[in-house]
């Protein structure tokens, strides 16, 4: 574990990420329109909205993948413009490069950062530990299930140490028991980064459990961002503050 | 994974079959038989294999080999890696797409054997002719599928690679390169065959020395045998040349899902590999059935 103590020192602290009355979308196809958000250092801020709502699109933008079509992004009160290091971005599925090994896809971040190898194996070690893959370090990603794939994929993006993680429904395709054991583990290795994560499902059980706030997208807006009780509790499911929330959740999805 | 016992039965397979082609040309060129086809005028397979093992204790049998195997390695080369970095360069630069895509459309379609002339023309030796022939044959074939192979790849790749802040090379050495291999190399297989049609067919009509030089040559004089250990040649060449390309290909491609390139078995994968896929990570209560996401 001490190395894995030296990836988190260097990002105590998240970055703040900031929509001023940004229009969001390709070009000529506007998905979201007059979207002002504030993303706090550190935070957990779930994205929840029916498929199809925009949400990826946010969370390119939030990438620097995708330039807002009107308005303005700030990260840290700087324009954000371009993709950074600083900024991971985790997908729903099949973003490992194929032809490398878990190991050798979680050394790559590390690569591009300019570590020595010797570093980049020890760092990517650790962190493959941590998600608990040591041991499918040397396979490639055909050949380990699913959920493996996606923890490796954490590995990838915590590795180099970012300051903000933006995850896209990086458990939509597992299964359900798999997806709750993935969740536990998110909270588990996001713990001491105080990395800011904005973290898009459109499962609303998930977003209760993981954000500390949850934004609801919905007929191409932003419908309202709601502080989340008792926030990474699996006992709090019943708790009466929290079964009005998803309440609410779920009616202004329906509608 | 493999099982020997069958594996050796299809080997057996494959010679047996060659040997009944073979066996049916000693038998209808032995026989004299002309039935509309006329086999009476055609060596018989043991005629040629004497004129083989006359040709193969001569001096020249070997200098016509390896001039038609430099002159071919050298075309290939030159063509695979010029074709990568044309396909590639085609495939990410718009600009590169509008000052090459016309003109390379419109040579495209010109058989490289075609350009004899502008080879006599534009080079000054035979031998720099026919490797510019040879070049050309496989140019087209790299280029077109490296083209497509880049613009097929799975886009969350670069993402993922600018997310991380790579850069244009970055994502050029670890994702386009890399991902785009597969169908690099069915170009490369194409490209392979048709340098070999081309550098023949050049050597026919301009070569000194050369596998192609020495068939016509033997055409020429008569010596029906001769012709034949140079289709041989050129036969076995070709074969062992796009074998080579094959394996490589295989060797570098070994990340693609399995399946696609064992086409005898019929083992379904789910009851193969079921039992050693379990999770043992940390999170509590992960069985993961792998089917679904594969």
């Amino acid at each position: 574990m001490s190395s894995s103590s030296d990836v988190r020192s260097p990002s105590l602290t998240g970055t703040r990420l900031t929509l001023h009355g940004a229009a969001l979308g390709r070009p000529g196809a506007p998905v979201l329109d007059e979207v002002h958000l504030d993303v706090a250092p550190g935070e957990i801020l779930t994205v929840v909205g029916s498929s199809g709502c925009g949400k990826s699109t946010l969370l390119r933008t939030l990438a620097g993948l995708l330039p807002p079509l009107s308005g303005e992004i700030t990260q840290n009160g700087r324009p954000l413009t371009a993709p950074s290091a600083e900024r991971a971005l985790v997908f729903q599925e099949d973003a490992l490069l194929p032809w490398r090994t878990l190991l050798a896809n979680v050394e790559l971040p590390l690569a591009v950062k300019g570590l020595p190898r010797a570093e980049r194996r020890i760092r990517a070690e650790a962190w493959l530990e941590r998600v608990g893959l040591a041991e499918h370090a040397r396979r490639r990603p055909h050949g380990v299930s699913g959920g493996q794939r996606q923890r490796a994929q954490l590995a990838r993006a915590l590795a180099p140490g970012p300051r903000a993680i933006l995850m896209d429904e990086p458990f939509g395709a597992l299964d359900a028991q798999t997806r709750a054991g993935m969740q536990d583990l998110l909270v588990e290795v996001l713990h001491g980064t105080g990395a800011t994560v904005v973290f898009v499902t459109h499962d609303v059980d998930e977003a209760l459990f993981l954000g500390d706030r949850v934004a609801l997208l919905g007929a191409g807006r932003l419908i309202a961002v709601r502080d989340v009780p008792r926030p990474r509790e699996r006992a709090a499911h019943d708790d009466p503050a929290r079964i009005a929330l998803r309440r609410e959740v779920l009616t202004s999805l329906g509608s | 994974m493999s099982r020997p016992a069958p594996r050796l039965a299809r080997y057996a397979l494959r010679g047996a079959a060659l040997a009944a082609a073979l066996g049916l040309w000693q038998l209808l060129t032995g026989l004299d038989i002309d039935l509309w086809l006329r086999f009476s005028q055609f060596p018989t397979v043991t005629d040629i294999a004497h004129a083989f093992a006359d040709r193969l204790t001569g001096a020249d049998y070997w200098t016509d080999l390896t001039d038609s195997l430099t002159r071919i390695l050298s075309g290939f080369l030159l063509a695979a890696v010029l074709g990568v970095a044309g396909g590639v360069l085609v495939a990410r630069s718009r600009l590169a797409e509008d000052l090459l895509g016309p003109l390379l459309e419109v040579v495209r379609p010109i058989p490289a054997i075609a350009l004899v002339p502008v080879a006599i023309l534009l080079f000054p030796s035979n031998e720099q002719g026919i490797v510019f022939i040879t070049f050309t044959a496989a140019f087209f074939p790299v280029l077109v599928s490296t083209r497509h192979a880049v613009r097929a790849l799975t886009p969350v790749w670069e993402e993922a690679l600018l997310t991380m802040g790579g850069g244009r090379w970055r994502i050029l050495g670890s994702v386009v390169l890399p991902g785009s291999l597969p169908g690099i190399f069915g170009g490369l297989s194409v490209g392979i065959g048709v340098s070999w049609i081309c550098v023949i067919s050049a050597e026919m009509i301009s070569g000194q020395y050369g596998v192609g030089y020495r068939t016509w040559q033997d055409y020429t004089i008569v010596n029906y045998p001769g012709v034949f250990v140079g289709m041989v040649t050129i036969g076995v060449l070709g074969w062992l040349t796009s074998t080579a390309v094959e394996l490589l290909g295989r060797r570098l491609t070994r990340w693609l899902p399995r399946t696609s390139y064992v086409p005898g078995a019929r083992v379904p994968r789910r009851t193969h590999g079921a039992p050693s896929r379990t999770e043992t990570g940390p999170g509590p209560k992960e069985e993961v059935s792998r089917e679904q996401f594969v």
